[in-house]
């Protein structure tokens, strides 16, 4: 009895930091949830003498996958989105991340090339912009231009089917 | 001549300015990187931080104080995009007064208990009644009686 109150503070303690540490401090939803998108004011992969048409893209939802060719989970994601992408009709836009566009280029070929365009963030100032943490992160944008959804890590068919998907559905 | 000296004096005037200005902009760019959280590795400012990351937003801040912006600017700035979990010291709100008054409640409460610890133990050594202060010493006389070899 005498250590009824000393166990019971401590249980609680431990049950409190316990579920603490099942949490992952950097899987915050984005800050931009709910925001307008950062204007991506960058020239294209495929032609640097083009500009990102953001505006066109009003009216669709659309993902944006923030990549790089020095990523290695980035080379495993490419296959999977092209995919997804083609089976479910959802365009995928690409950020090609603080990379050389010849090396962007060549991976691309080689393992797949999911994105409608991809827009060369070459210092990674629009990344700033979009808050990312690392590559690769996919927004799910959606017609009004509005930020709805920021996955961190790479996309895997379990991220796709239960995370991506249901947002672009609901929003659509 | 004279106008010379003039003009030296002038220059050097003009540098030791320009290099004490630029020596506060370090100086406001080197706090606020210490107040701002490296994004990927959580337990470290930008200041501190060896991250790519860490020294974009550095170069940042530099860029952002040479153009003029504040302090609170600046931090508004990556606040907008990264959150409030990108300040080191977190913002007081409704959601963060636990945070920032639980160590000082476990203080109080600690030093609450123990008093009421050290008030019960005192209350506890009470003086002897005169009639057990007789028995304690017949107690004592007997032991010191059977111990006698």
């Amino acid at each position: 009895m005498r250590f009824a109150l000393p166990l019971a503070i401590f249980l609680a303690l431990a049950v409190m930091l316990g579920l603490g540490l099942q949490r992952d401090p950097r899987a915050l939803q984005t800050a931009l949830l709910d925001q307008p998108a950062p204007v991506i004011a960058r020239p294209l992969l495929e032609d640097p003498r083009q500009p990102f048409d953001q505006a066109a893209l009003r009216g669709q939802v659309w993902l944006l996958n923030v990549w790089a060719s020095w990523c290695a989970p980035c080379r495993q994601e490419l296959p999977l989105l092209v995919e997804f992408s083609r089976r479910d009709q959802v365009p995928v836009y690409g950020l090609n991340y603080k990379d050389q566009p010849d090396k962007a280029r060549a991976l691309l070929r080689v393992a797949g090339n999911p994105y409608v365009a991809s827009a060369v963030d070459a210092d990674g100032r629009t990344g700033m912009d979009f808050g990312i943490q690392g590559v690769p992160e996919t927004f799910v944008i959606d017609g009004q231009g509005r930020v709805r959804y920021r996955h961190l890590g790479p996309v895997t068919a379990e991220v796709w089917q239960q995370k991506l998907l249901p947002v672009v559905k609901a929003v659509q | 001549m004279k106008m010379r000296h003039t003009m030296l004096l002038m220059a050097w005037a003009v540098l030791a300015l320009q290099a004490r200005a630029d020596a506060g902009l370090e100086q406001r760019e080197g706090a606020l990187a210490a107040k701002l959280r490296c994004v990927v590795c959580q337990n470290q400012t930008v200041a501190e931080s060896q991250a790519p990351i860490a020294k974009d937003m550095r170069e940042e801040i530099k860029a952002q104080l040479a153009q003029g912006r504040s302090d609170a600017e600046v931090v508004a700035f990556f606040e907008q995009r990264y959150g409030s979990f990108v300040r080191y010291t977190p913002p007081w709100r409704p959601s963060t007064w636990l945070l920032w008054c639980g160590p000082f409640l476990a203080v109080f409460a600690g030093l609450a208990l123990l008093r009421r610890t050290l008030k019960q133990r005192s209350a506890g050594a009470m003086p002897l009644t005169p009639a057990e202060r007789e028995r304690a010493n017949d107690w004592l006389q007997q032991t010191d009686e059977e111990n006698r070899p």
